[in-house]
């Protein structure tokens, strides 16, 4: 059945997404920290 | 009279005194129910059969654009004037402020609900096939349910961007099962086709319970905004 | 606590690699709705996770009014910021199992109903969050995560009462549930526990830092020689 393969895909899609948001704000983030914490020397 | 009732008193006198003079916003108040009615009737066909069923839901949702419209412009006066400030360091409760806004609220929507009611009888040739009287109640309920909850979101969209838009975003989706009780109490007077009890009682408890809320709250948001 | 994360995750992985496993080929074939049916063993341990994450917002809101620690406000924010993602898989495999089963997309079946509305209610949180210019944002968005919470068992009676005057097709059905079907489901709901708590515990790390970097940042602008303005 299609959709019961759609609702699994789509579950997996919905969290991968939100975990890409979190990962790249958080990269960009760290980026900044790094930079402070380098400026603070 | 407690000092808190004599505050609240006070403040309401205040507003509807000001608002008597300038009679800015019930002019235009007063012309925006006209115009809420109309587009609705031209919307949603007022002579068909099932035109009974949906008024109901018709008219509570005209009665929350008016209700949203004035509760923007709640705080907007205190906010021109700094008077919030002023109020945060005063001894008056905060409590009083928020119950005298809420009234004046109150007041100013049950205004525009008056006005607009005949309107829909008369577009829609509304009439009650259950008990009427609990009309009274309920609409009473129902804007004190929008009112209340539309004061203190209102208050806590003072500092945010976009400050008109997030009074809906706020209100709206906490006000659903109200909404709710609300349409099919009135849907279930003009059908006759069912009981309002259950919703009128839903609708006590939702006032109470977010009235409470709201007068627990509002200290701590005053201060904090 | 840096590797610890790693085998946490690798943990998880096999965890739900079993459980989706469980659902698709061990769980048992439905009698009425056929396969669609194992949608169930993925919405409903999402729906069960998304609560318990508004919970946690809650009870988060409520001790950060007395006590103003900021580590709670970060917990209510990831648990509001969570909540939402598991109930946005909650609102999109609903429609999907529906429509085959009821040739529907929606239906104001209670549960699916409540669920908007409560998405409706943390989205109006998070947005109050985003958009808020006060200083006091932790104080104000509290104060909504309490009314929000206040409102649920008002949102389930009122939905709960117009569904059963006005009767719609029930997903998931009602009644018992065969032992299997119910032990499949337990160890999917598990596994989403585990995959919650990782990406709970992943973004309150980056959310602590950003904080950091925030101060960092104020306390630099703050000391910088006037001279450079």
């Amino acid at each position: 059945m299609t959709f019961l393969y759609a609702a699994y895909a789509a579950t997996w899609v919905i969290h991968i997404v939100y975990l890409g948001t979190v990962l790249s704000r958080y990269t960009k983030v760290r980026k900044e920290f790094d930079e402070l914490k380098r400026k603070k020397i | 009279m407690s000092f808190v009732s004599s505050i609240t008193a006070a403040t309401l006198a205040k507003d509807i005194r000001l608002e008597w003079r300038s009679k800015d916003a019930i002019n235009s108040m007063l012309f925006f129910a006209l115009l809420v009615v109309v587009v609705f009737s031209f919307s949603f066909d007022p002579i068909a059969e099932e035109s009974r069923q949906i008024a109901g839901g018709l008219i509570w949702v005209a009665f929350l654009f008016a209700a949203v419209v004035a509760l923007n412009q709640t705080w907007a006066r205190e906010l021109r004037n700094q008077v919030l400030d002023a109020y945060r360091v005063s001894p008056a409760p905060a409590n009083s402020l928020f119950l005298a806004k809420a009234l004046g609220n109150f007041l100013f929507v049950a205004i525009l609900e008056a006005l607009m009611t005949p309107l829909f009888i008369v577009f829609y040739k509304l009439r009650a096939l259950g008990p009427a009287w609990q009309l009274i109640p309920i609409a009473a309920l129902g804007t004190w349910a929008l009112v209340v909850n539309g004061t203190f979101f209102a208050a806590m969209s003072l500092r945010t961007r976009a400050r008109e838009i997030m009074l809906p975003l706020l209100l709206f989706p906490i006000s659903l099962p109200s909404i709710l009780a609300m349409v099919r109490a009135t849907t279930a007077i003009l059908t006759g086709e069912e009981s309002a009890k259950f919703w009128i009682v839903l609708l006590v408890a939702y006032d109470l319970v977010f009235t409470t809320g709201c007068l627990l709250l509002f200290e701590t948001v005053l201060q904090a905004e | 606590m840096k590797r610890v994360f790693p085998i946490l995750a690798i943990l998880t992985a096999v965890l739900l690699s079993y459980a989706m496993y469980q659902g698709l080929v061990v769980a048992p074939t439905e009698k009425t709705m056929g396969d669609v049916q194992r949608i169930f063993y993925y919405h409903v341990p999402s729906a069960w996770t998304a609560f318990l994450l508004f919970a946690i917002n809650f009870v988060a809101s409520v001790i950060y009014l007395f006590r103003r620690n900021p580590k709670l406000d970060a917990v209510a924010l990831v648990s509001a910021e969570v909540g939402v993602v598991f109930c946005t898989v909650v609102l999109v495999t609903g429609p999907l199992w529906a429509r085959p089963v009821w040739g529907i997309w929606w239906t104001w079946d209670i549960r699916l109903t409540s669920t908007l509305v409560l998405w409706l209610i943390y989205v109006s949180y998070l947005m109050l969050r985003r958009f808020s210019t006060s200083g006091q944002t932790p104080v104000l968005a509290a104060a909504l995560a309490i009314f929000g919470a206040l409102d649920v068992p008002l949102v389930y009676f009122s939905i709960w009462y117009f569904r059963t005057q006005h009767p719609q097709p029930v997903i998931g059905g009602g009644g018992s549930i065969d032992p299997r079907m119910l032990h499949v489901l337990l160890i999917n709901w598990l596994a989403f526990m585990c995959f919650a708590a990782l990406v709970f515990w992943s973004r309150y790390r980056a959310e602590m830092l950003q904080r950091e970097v925030e101060e960092m940042q104020s306390l630099e602008a703050l000391l910088e020689p006037r001279g450079a303005l």
